[in-house]
């Protein structure tokens, strides 16, 4: 009735709104895709209700590069590089998915020292990934010395993937039947000391800094929880997986290489929210560590490469008096080798979750279809539900312990 | 298997137990390169996959990707391939639907919501429709974009390239030139039927008219050489299942030497050879003098 009488004296909400009347409109903010806080280039479409989050909008593709296009114009060897640039945090374990797609359709068997060099290489990476990942995590809400610190050891990492590789990123290490060469006993004798020394003490002084530190916890504990079955609904992995409780492990469950070998715990959340997975990650570097001296006190000598002169290359020397390796050297770099036709997917764990290649070959020496399963699609995905309802400020910690990098999430 | 793949449960059982849940929605049942594939109708995909999520002893909680392919010379070009993960069995599958460019694939974005993102980027890729999907935009391509760039008919360049305009001050699109012709190598042999004439071989007499004649393909220069197929090498004769079975019969008879490699790293095995194998020391040169043991400057 009263409105009824409003509307007779010509009284609206807009020329005269009372407190209840007035109707504040959410808004829409743009976050990237030039942002520190992005972890490259992620634009996200943010609509706010004052500082409260109601939804999320993640715009990716912004660093789109046709990855699995250009893999099915190149032939099998070279399009082994293309993996190094998805994730460029951790190059190693991006190679591993695939060349192990290709040495199962090939059939083919790698020699032990290769395999021990392999699980060697992909934990460095992991440690490499790990320091990247916890030190801007840590930097996204607010502390600033734990990532120099980090950055240290991601430095000596990186010195090891030269000596190993000759590059510090993009190592193109990992070769179908092996790895590219042997490493010298220096660099190996180096990393263990450097895992005995070096790497406990500034890792362990870093997170002694935020690990128990308040202003860490009150920007981290109970934001972003996920339950376990959001976790398998989203189709999470990883640390991801992991924090949120569930005690997954493709290298524990599905070993590849010799991960059935190694002895190491899988570290899990109890609660499922952004502490967690930082504290998961820590866990796995310290396990990661262990591994790596496991690999150090049992890699056998031997060849690194694959025997089978139809996929792996011979030896220098033998190309200068075989006229038959100098043969194959030649039909192995122009040519390629053929992989017989079938289809396979075969995923590993990268640091950052389940990597995956779905590799479709028709008996050439081209992939007729390579899939990258990224580990960053789930995961940013399911940013959405995870960051309803929280703050603002939230949004970089909850983006920190995604751990996202785009050369992965876009391909 | 030999090779040092993930090793999960094993496939015993799967694809039985698979037919029995899903009766006749089962099209097709393969268990190659130690990897169980499913195809299934593709109307009723939403079923199957419920009762491969819900039945025990399946118990596939997890979806993990979503692949189209693209076989252009089929009737129904595009294979939807989707890769399910059973976290408690510890083993994975494969459900495969085919569609084209028309008929929608139902989406399971009401079974897993991740398949929101992943149904996005194959119809970005292939123009595959999900009916269901509430969001079905494009996710990796441009803002703009026009055309499906995975399928197999689109250039590898594209057709647009865009670059910063000085006079217009934005960026400008404008159509694809190369500098260099994309460079696309043959690796068919003539032995292995490769479908050209090497030059002077059109003088030899054709040998019989049973055969067709091979279309001679003259090196006209091409437009647009990133729009043809790319050249492939001769396909190998064995399909990796195959390699795999053979692989695992040999396994079985040589079973007591495993632990040898499979070819030694000896010269003898690899036809290297010695430069001399019954020469003994190599003879004195003439022409060298020996040195009295003093180094270069005597």
């Amino acid at each position: 009735m009263s409105e009824f009488l409003d509307e007779l004296e010509g009284r609206t909400d807009a020329a005269d709104p009372t407190s209840g009347d007035a109707e504040i409109q959410n808004y829409t903010i743009n976050f990237g895709p030039q942002h520190p806080a992005a972890h490259g280039v992620l634009r996200l479409v943010l609509e706010l209700d004052g500082e409260i989050i109601e939804r999320i909008d993640p715009h990716v593709g912004l660093l789109h590069r046709g990855t699995e296009k250009l893999i099915e114009y190149k032939t099998y060897q070279q399009a082994l590089p293309y993996f190094d640039r998805l994730d460029y945090c951790s190059p190693m374990c991006m190679e591993h998915s695939y060349v192990l797609a290709v040495e199962k359709l090939l059939d083919l068997e790698v020699p032990l020292r290769a395999q021990y060099l392999r699980v060697f290489f992909a934990e460095l990476t992991r440690i490499m990934n790990h320091m990247l990942n916890l030190g801007s995590h840590v930097m996204d809400v607010g502390a600033m010395t734990p990532n120099l610190w980090l950055f240290e050891i991601r430095e000596d990492c990186m010195g090891f993937y030269e000596r190993a590789s000759g590059a510090r990123m993009h190592a193109n290490y990992f070769r179908v039947g092996g790895v590219h060469q042997d490493v010298p006993l220096k660099l190996l004798t180096d990393i263990s000391d450097w895992l005995d020394t070096r790497l406990p003490r500034l890792f362990e002084d870093a997170i002694s800094l935020v690990a128990e530190n308040r202003i860490f916890k009150q920007r981290n504990v109970d934001i972003a929880i996920v339950s376990r079955d959001d976790a398998i609904r989203w189709g999470f992995s990883g640390p991801m997986i992991r924090g949120a409780g569930i005690p997954w492990d493709i290298r524990k469950s599905q070993p590849y290489d010799v991960y059935d070998r190694m002895e190491f715990d899988v570290p899990v959340g109890t609660r499922g929210d952004c502490y967690d997975r930082f504290m998961v990650r820590v866990e796995e570097v310290r396990q990661s560590a262990r591994i790596m001296k496991q690999c150090l006190a049992e890699m056998p000598e031997g060849p690194v490469m694959t025997t089978d002169r139809k996929v792996g290359p011979p030896k220098r020397g033998e190309m200068k008096r075989s006229m038959e390796a100098l043969i194959h050297h030649f039909k192995l770099y122009t040519e390629g080798y053929h992989v017989p036709a079938g289809e396979v997917y075969v995923a590993t764990e990268s640091p950052k979750g389940e990597f995956g290649v779905y590799l479709v070959s028709d008996g050439t020496n081209k992939p007729y279809r390579c899939k990258i399963r990224p580990t960053a699609f789930s995961h940013l995905q399911a940013m959405d539900f995870m960051s309803r309802g929280h703050m603002l400020a939230d949004t970089t910690a909850i983006l920190g312990a995604l751990d996202i990098v785009f050369g992965e999430c876009d391909r | 298997m030999r090779a040092p793949a993930p090793r999960y449960a094993a496939n015993d059982g799967v694809i039985e137990h698979a037919a029995a849940a899903l009766g006749d929605l089962l099209v097709e049942a393969s268990d190659l390169v130690g990897e169980v594939s499913l195809t299934v109708p593709r109307e009723r995909l939403v079923d199957v996959m419920t009762r491969l999520r819900d039945t025990p002893g399946l118990e596939y909680q997890q979806l993990m990707e979503i692949a189209g392919v693209d076989y252009p010379s089929r009737p129904e070009r595009f294979d939807v391939v989707y890769c399910l993960l059973s976290l408690t069995r510890n083993h994975r599958i494969r459900v495969r639907v085919t569609t084209d460019e028309e008929q929608p694939v139902p989406s399971v974005t009401g079974i897993w919501p991740v398949a929101g993102w992943l149904e996005r980027e194959v119809y970005d890729m292939y123009g595959v429709l999900f009916s269901g999907n509430a969001d079905l935009r494009r996710i990796l391509t441009d803002y703009g974009f026009r055309g499906h760039p995975f399928r197999k008919d689109f250039p590898l360049s594209g057709y647009v390239e865009m670059r910063y305009s000085e006079e217009e001050k934005r960026v400008v699109y404008q159509p694809v030139s190369l500098a260099q012709d994309f460079r696309n190598f043959d690796f068919m042999s003539p032995w292995e039927g490769a479908e050209y004439v090497l030059p002077g071989d059109e003088k030899a007499p054709t040998p019989a008219p049973a055969a067709t004649p091979p279309t001679p393909k003259t090196a006209e220069p091409s437009t647009n050489v990133a729009a043809q197929p790319q050249a492939k090498g001769a396909q190998s004769p064995v399909t990796a299942d195959q390699l795999r079975k053979a692989d695992a019969e040999a396994a079985e008879k040589a079973k007591a030497d495993v632990d040898k490699p499979k070819v030694s790293e000896d010269t003898g095995d690899t036809g290297a050879g010695k430069p001399h194998p019954d020469d003994g020391p190599a003879p004195a040169d003439p022409d060298v003098v020996p040195t009295k043991g003093e180094g270069q400057n005597q």
